[in-house]
Parts: structure tokens; sequence; C-alpha cells
């Protein structure tokens, strides 16, 4: 086991960054141009990112699968986004932003990308605002603010229940605004099957044309990957049907490590599960926690209506245990509480739900006041489910929602493999083992504005580039590798569909490797996974060619990187034999059944380097130490 | 969940058309016991299943992130661009929208600026190149004042934020008898005209992002309305009025 170098400077936690941006190389203006640079997704991190370079000179190419920049499933983020800017003058700081997170990742995050994290999410507001992102404001035209889970100061800037969509759109119009200057090239519905590495360094990709079927090469001096998580490995998630974790498994597979896979977020507020024809699950922002009042009934089996269950016999147990926060406790111990109630047979009507009932915020505020808040979410539950919460409280369940874990990168955001950086969700960096609400547009937004477009330049300046054009040996090497991956599926011509092992997957991660995990579940997981792969290979049914538009072929070669991922996941899941964040061990929990930390073993980040076989990874490990928060057992009571 | 399952069953009617060249045709799909509380798009993967296990192609269409935000679905069913519930995207529509015994007609956009491209599979990269011609507002990373530093009155920030609502699906387009994108390009305009930080490029802004709509070859405006009533966003046939000031002023004013 070898031991990672993060890189991060030396110096006081506050003045890291600047010292460090001081002490990087940077790329002349005029030789920016002689720079190309590939940047896979455009969410915030990467339409950020290709804006960015792109303003400074770099000769972008950007790609995503959609059929337009502008549809990546940051968008439809819902909340709001954190930013230290202290308008609400409750005492918040960088510092507190800094502390929050730390705490907040359950100690497992990297402490100087948190405060750089926290440094420039103040950057980010001012920008967004310039670019004409409509935030919420007040009458007296300065921009309003909302609490959020895991702090006590309100320090998230929102636009209605969208606030996802107004800065990825802010972010595709900077992007597209480089297009028109011809600094971005922008290439959509193109799917990265390939990360093509030279002599070491990432210099390219191979992608397909999902509407030609076309397999094209891409040579560059550096590539970014912002392709987001793999929250879909359990099928049902709230990520976008699209999301997948290719792009990062593929560069995986060519070098780059692994951190943390075991990491996912479970959103407490989603929509319950309703069927098996069920495709997807929708998430109710976190900022509904801020008026809705989360209860079950006291007893088993009270299958009263809720208006009916009088207030002495309903439970609200996140107010009772975590007086402190109440109903904003974070995401990961609002969930598991949930799952606590269901499992004790208190869910609504014994099934797989709690209420989030808005009845008192109506009485104290009017309906008007809660409609204006959250109005679409109101909406959107509605046609949903065919229910109104402005008069019955909502039924909401925990869902897979985001995921801390992804491709180790250092301080730089580079990853094991010289050339590739990594941001967004798709890295691993700043989260720890649980994000708090209204973080991840943060962390997007500033490794694509304000991170990357320095150490990128750094790289370039100081990396030794031979000239490559995407006729290089190895470009062709890829593209046959991408051929004949596309002719084996077709070849397979099997009785199930590619669906059915999608969802065979789902369900078993979700059962031993979701909410709550333990050693032999995670070992049963870990033996049934190869043989749903196995199977997969010989009996999935793929139709049509790879010729054209095909998206039965499009999500059978994602969900063959999910079955060799999942393993990983379990696998690291297991490894980890401590409860922290998201990741929680039931072997390891205090007395009250909160997640119990072992700082003497595991009080690392773990990397996964591929070898090959999916059986024998290589772990590896990077230190982490507390310098600024100190080391303590979490507590919301 | 316990809302009562209850299943209906369907005959679903949907054009196919294997790619940009083909003429295309309608096929018939008899689909038993379909689940009320599932979604339009569900119903679609159902049947996409059983297609595909006998071996037969199943309809393309697009779709991702299934909550009505991103824009990337929407077809024209029974009609209407993203069927007939307002204000919901073909992703959010259910199938309790429908009834036991009906015939659901199922047919991409149809604009000559919206070629199909399979199925119910629509190009709408024109409306990347209407928000390439001058749909932002042109900072760079870094330059930005103190957010607070500019002041706008809560209603133009509430305003302009329904204009910015729109998710750029093209259900207005294909609403429209004359297949115009005005909805579309009057919400860009507007969200960016109302704010201060539009001001500067105001007048191009208008006049570059009129020309281009015009380039892609979407039809005008003849106030029929269609697009409002389709929009699953509900944006406001206001800002085309809103967008018909700017570009009046923009051919009398100094650029």
């Amino acid at each position: 086991m070898s031991i990672l170098d993060s890189g991060v400077p030396s110096g006081p936690i506050s003045e890291k960054w600047t010292k460090h941006r001081f002490d990087m190389k940077l790329v002349n203006p005029a030789n920016r141009r002689k720079h190309t640079v590939i940047v896979v997704g455009t969410g915030l991190a990467g339409a950020s990112a290709a804006a960015s370079l792109g303003e400074m000179g770099y000769r972008v190419l950007a790609f995503c699968f959609q059929d337009s920049g502008r549809r990546a499933h940051s968008i439809a983020a819902q909340g709001g986004i954190n930013a230290a800017k202290n308008y609400a003058n409750d005492g918040d700081s960088v510092y507190r932003l800094f502390y929050d997170t730390v705490k907040g990742g359950d100690y497992r995050a990297r402490e100087a990308n948190v405060h750089r994290l926290s440094e420039v999410s103040v950057n980010i507001i001012d920008q967004c605002v310039a670019q004409g992102v409509p935030f919420a404001r007040e009458y007296g035209g300065l921009l309003d603010n909302r609490s959020f889970g895991g702090a006590q100061v309100a320090r998230t800037f929102y636009a209605k229940g969208q606030t996802g969509q107004q800065l990825l759109l802010g972010a595709y119009s900077a992007m597209m605004k480089e297009v028109a200057k011809g600094n971005v090239t922008l290439f959509t519905r193109r799917e990265m099957m390939e990360l093509v590495v030279i002599d070491g360094k990432a210099r390219g990709i191979v992608v397909r044309h999902l509407t030609t079927g076309a397999i094209e090469s891409f040579s560059a001096d550096a590539v970014v990957l912002a392709t987001g998580g793999y929250g879909n490995v359990f099928y049902l998630s709230t990520n976008a049907k699209g999301c997948n974790v290719t792009a990062t498994w593929r560069a995986h597979r060519k070098g780059a490590f692994f951190a943390n896979p075991c990491y996912t977020q479970i959103h407490p507020t989603c929509i319950p599960v309703h069927g098996d024809y069920q495709s997807k699950l929708t998430l109710m922002s976190e900022s509904l926690r801020n008026d809705g009042r989360v209860w079950v009934p006291k007893a088993k089996g009270d299958t009263r209506s809720p208006m009916a269950i009088p207030e002495s016999d309903r439970d609200y147990y996140l107010e009772t245990k975590y007086a402190s926060f109440g109903n904003l406790v974070p995401r990961d111990i609002a969930s598991r509480n949930a799952k606590l109630v269901c499992d004790e047979g208190r869910g609504v009507h014994g099934e797989l739900a709690v209420y989030l009932d808005f009845a008192d915020a109506i009485n104290r505020l009017g309906k008007a006041t809660i409609e204006s808040r959250y109005g679409n979410l109101f909406d959107m539950y509605e046609r949903i489910t065919g229910e109104d919460p402005y008069s019955t409280p909502m039924k909401i369940y925990p869902a897979i929602h985001y995921t801390m874990g992804g491709l180790w990168v250092d301080y730089n955001l580079q990853s094991t493999i010289p050339g590739l950086h990594v941001i967004g969700e798709a890295n691993f960096s700043d989260h720890g083992a649980n994000r708090l609400g209204a973080s991840a547009l943060m962390q997007g937004l500033a490794d694509g504005y304000f991170i990357l477009p320095y150490t990128l330049g750094h790289y370039l300046a100081t990396a030794k580039l031979d000239p490559v054009t995407n006729r290089h040996p190895e470009f062709e090497r890829s593209e046959t590798n991408v051929k004949d991956g596309i002719q084996r599926l077709l070849a397979i011509q099997g009785k199930r569909t590619v669906d059915s092992f999608h969802r065979e997957l789902g369900l078993l991660v979700w059962d031993k490797c979701g909410m709550s995990r333990n050693g032999s579940g995670l070992r049963e997981a870990l033996d049934k996974i190869p043989a749903i792969r196995e199977e997969f290979w010989s009996n999935v049914m793929v139709t049509g060619s790879g010729e054209g538009l095909n998206q039965t072929l499009e999500k059978a070669g994602r969900v063959a990187d999910f079955l060799e991922f999942g393993e990983l996941m379990v696998k690291d899941a297991l490894e980890r034999e401590e409860s922290c964040g998201g990741h929680f061990r039931e072997e390891s929990q205090t007395e009250e059944g909160e997640a119990l930390r072992n700082d003497a073993e595991y009080c690392h980040v773990s990397a996964w380097q591929y070898t090959g076989d999916l059986a024998k990874p290589i772990l590896h490990q990077e230190p982490l130490t507390f310098h600024d928060v100190p080391l303590s057992q979490r507590s919301y009571k | 969940m316990s809302t009562t399952a209850r299943t209906i069953s369907l005959t679903i009617k949907v054009w196919r058309q294997k790619h940009a060249d083909d003429a295309g045709h309608f096929e018939s799909y008899d689909i038993p016991r379909v689940d009320v509380n599932a979604s339009f798009l569900e119903m679609l993967d159902v049947l996409n299943e059983d297609l595909t296990l006998k071996g037969k192609d199943p309809i393309a269409f697009d779709h991702d992130c299934r909550e009505g935000i991103c824009g990337m679905c929407g077809a024209v069913v029974n009609g209407q661009p993203h069927g007939p519930q307002r204000r919901t995207t073909m992703c959010q529509l259910h199938m309790r929208q429908f009834s036991d015994g009906d015939v659901i007609t199922i047919e991409p956009y149809r604009a000559r600026a919206l070629p199909v491209v399979k199925d119910l599979v629509v190009d709408r990269g024109a409306f990347d190149r209407v928000i390439q011609a001058g749909g932002y507002v042109s900072v760079k990373t870094g330059q930005a004042p103190d957010a607070n530093a500019i002041l706008i009155p809560k209603r133009a920030a509430d305003l302009a934020m329904d204009a910015a609502q729109c998710i750029g699906c093209a259900a207005c387009v294909a609403a429209c008898p004359n297949a115009s994108a005005m909805l579309f390009v009057s919400a860009k305009v507007s969200h960016l005209s109302l704010l201060p930080q539009g001001q500067p490029e105001r007048t191009d802004r208008v006049k570059t992002m009129v020309a281009q709509m015009d380039k892609e070859g979407f039809g005008n405006c003849s106030n029929e309305y269609q697009c409002e009533a389709a929009c699953p966003k509900g944006i406001s046939v206001a800002n085309i009025a809103r967008m018909n000031r700017d570009y009046m002023s923009s051919t009398v004013c100094a650029s």
C-alpha cells in the first residue's frame, strides 16, 4: 500500500490558496491559444470550466451526451447554493462555512480543499449575479438568503426552487458566449468511450457520436472530466436517467485511482417508491425542511388519516432527538432516522414513508407565503402523486441522490494520470463522507470558475508535451477497443433486457450497500455482482446496430460499466470498518445508534487502483490530518 | 405509496421513422394493464422492454431528468405538445390522466427548424445557435463586482425569473401553426432586458437573436397564443410583446 501525495501547500490554512496561486506557473496569454483542452460534461463544473478556459484564451473542446449543453443534471438542483457572504448578519464567515463543511463531511474531507472552497464561495455569487442569474431578492433590492441542513446560519442563495437550473443556464450561456467567439467548440450527443493516455499523460478521448454511431478521436494537451456522479448504480435514484459512471470508470481502467466509492448520499426527502415499473425517484428539496415538520405516528399500525391523528399521537422524531438542529439535521442523519422509524413499523400505513407536514407553517405564515417559497415543488408533488400537499402532509422517504466518492485528485484537481483533471461531483475532494445541502452547486462552480483555470494552467506550463494528433497509434488502438466492445454487446442477442440487469444490480446494492451496511451483507453482494455481470455478457438483448441512434446500445454500455464499478463500491464499503457520514456500518455505532468513526484506523482517503482483475484492485491511502477543525464526534443535539 | 393501484388498457399509435431521410409512418401497439400511477415515459419504457424482448427496435425518445426541468423530453401527444395536462412536461404526465380503452397518438415535434432524428427524437440545435447569437451577458469569470452592489427591485427580479424558467424544450414551436420560436427567444431576451446586468447589450442582443431565429427557419408570430398554452413552465406571451418593443426600439436607436 502506498501513500498518495495530495500536494497541499504549507502554511496556515487561510493562506494556502493565496500562496499556491502565486507559486503556480502561468501560461502567457499569447501562448494559451496553442493549447487544446478537452472538457467532458457540461454541467455546472464542465460548463463553467469550458467558459472560463475559453475566456482565458485556451482552445477548448467541450462534450456532452445530451442534445444541448443546457441539459446536464445540475439543472435539477432545487434548493440553493451556499456562500459565506454573511449578508444575513448572523455570524457567518469563510471559517464557519469551512468548519460546517468539514464537520458535516464527518471528518473525511481534505481540510485545505474545503477551506479553499469556502474562500471562493463568495466570488461565485458575484459571478452568477453579474451573468444575470435571477436570485431571490428582498424588497430593498438586495439578495435574500435561507437556511439549509447542517448549518445554523442563513447562507443559502436561491432562485425559487430552481437554483440549479438558473446557475446552469448562467454557466451554459457563458460557455455559448465563448462558442460564439470560437474559443470553445461544443460537441453534443457524444459519449466518451475511452481516455487516451500517451507516454503516461492524458492526451485525448474517443467518443461515440450518438446519432450517427461514428467513433471519433480528439487529441489535446489536457483532459478535464466533469461527468458527475455514479448514483445510478442503484438504478432508482434522483439522478437523471442518462447519468452514468462510464467516463470516470473508463479513466479508472486507464490508471486514475477511484477514491471512496462507498461514500454515497441518501437524500431524506424524496417521493417514495410506488411500483416496479418505476424508472426514477424524485427529490423534494431539502429547503422544505425549513418549514415542514417531519413526523410519524407514535404507535405501530396507526392507519388513521394524518389529519385525524392528534398532536399527542404524533412523533416529531427529529425535533425531539436533535433539539438544536431539529428538522434541519444533516442529510445522512435525517435519512437514517426515517429508516429507523419505518423499520420499527411506524412508517405511514406501515410502508416506507414518513410525513413532511406544512400545516403549522401554513397557519403561521399563510398559504401564499408557502406557495411563493415552494410553489413549484408542491405542484410537482401533486402531479406525481395525485395528492395536494397544501391540505395533506407530503409522504417522503430517502433515496440515493449524490455521490461523494469519485476519481482521486490532488490539491490541483489532477488525478493520478498527469493531465487528467477531474472536477465537480466526478471527483472525491470536498465533501468527505457526507455533503451538506446547497454545497454541490458551490463545489461544481468553484472548481470550474475559480480553481481549475489556475491549476490547469500550471500543468500546461510545466508539463513537457510532445505534439500528438488523433492518428497516433494509441488512438487507433482505443478506437478498435471501442468498436469491438460495441460489436460484442450487439452479438449477444440474449433473452433479458438491459434494464432488467440494471434493476437487479440496483436492488442488490440498495439492499446491501445502501442506507445501512454490514459485513455479511456486503460479502453477499460481492459474491452476487460478478454472477450478474457474467449473465449480462451472455444473456443481454441489445437490438439494432452500432450505426445511427441506438438508445439500447447506449444504456447497455453504461450498465456494463456499472456492473464493474458496483463491485468496487461494495468492496470499499466492506473494507471501511467504521461508520462515517453516509457510510453507516451497523457494526460501528454509538449506544444511541449514531455513526461511530474509527479515527485510529480509518482517518484516510481510500483510493483504488485498477489491476485488470476486478476482484483484486489495489488499495492506496491518503492520510487525513485535522489541524484546524479538531476531530470530534459529530453532534447535532 | 398508498394510492390504489388501478390499471387501464391502451392502444398507442406512434410515429416510427428510422432516420432523418426515412419517410416514416404510424404503428399501433396495444398495451394491457398500464398502472395509472406510472408516468407517460414509464409507460413507453414498459412497451420498449416488450418490443426489445420480441427483437424489435424500441421507440426512440429523448428524456433525461424525468422531473420536468432538463427540457430534453417532449413529443406531441393527442395533438398537444407534452400531452393534455397544462404546465406539465411529458415526463411528468401520469397515466391517471387517461382512461381505459383510450387510443393515444404520439408523434414528434414537427417544424422545419427541428428535423426528426429518429422516431420521436428531433434535433433542437437551432435553439443552441439562437442562444449563441446573444443570449448572455458578456462578463468574464473574475470581473464581477460584489453581488449586492447591483440593486434589483424585487418585482423586476421576479419577472426576470419567470422568463428565465424556460427549459428550452421547443413545445412552443411545435404548438405554433407557424412553427415560431418567439416564445423561446423572447423569454431569454426578456430575462436579460428586465435586469440591470442586461442593459449594456440590450439593443444588439435582440437584433442578433432575432436574426438567428429567422435564419434557422422558424416562422413568425401571429398572436395565436398556442405557445403559452403548451409551455410546461407557463412562460407568458407578454415576453413576446417585450421582445417586439425591444426589437422596434433597436431599429431606431444607434447600437
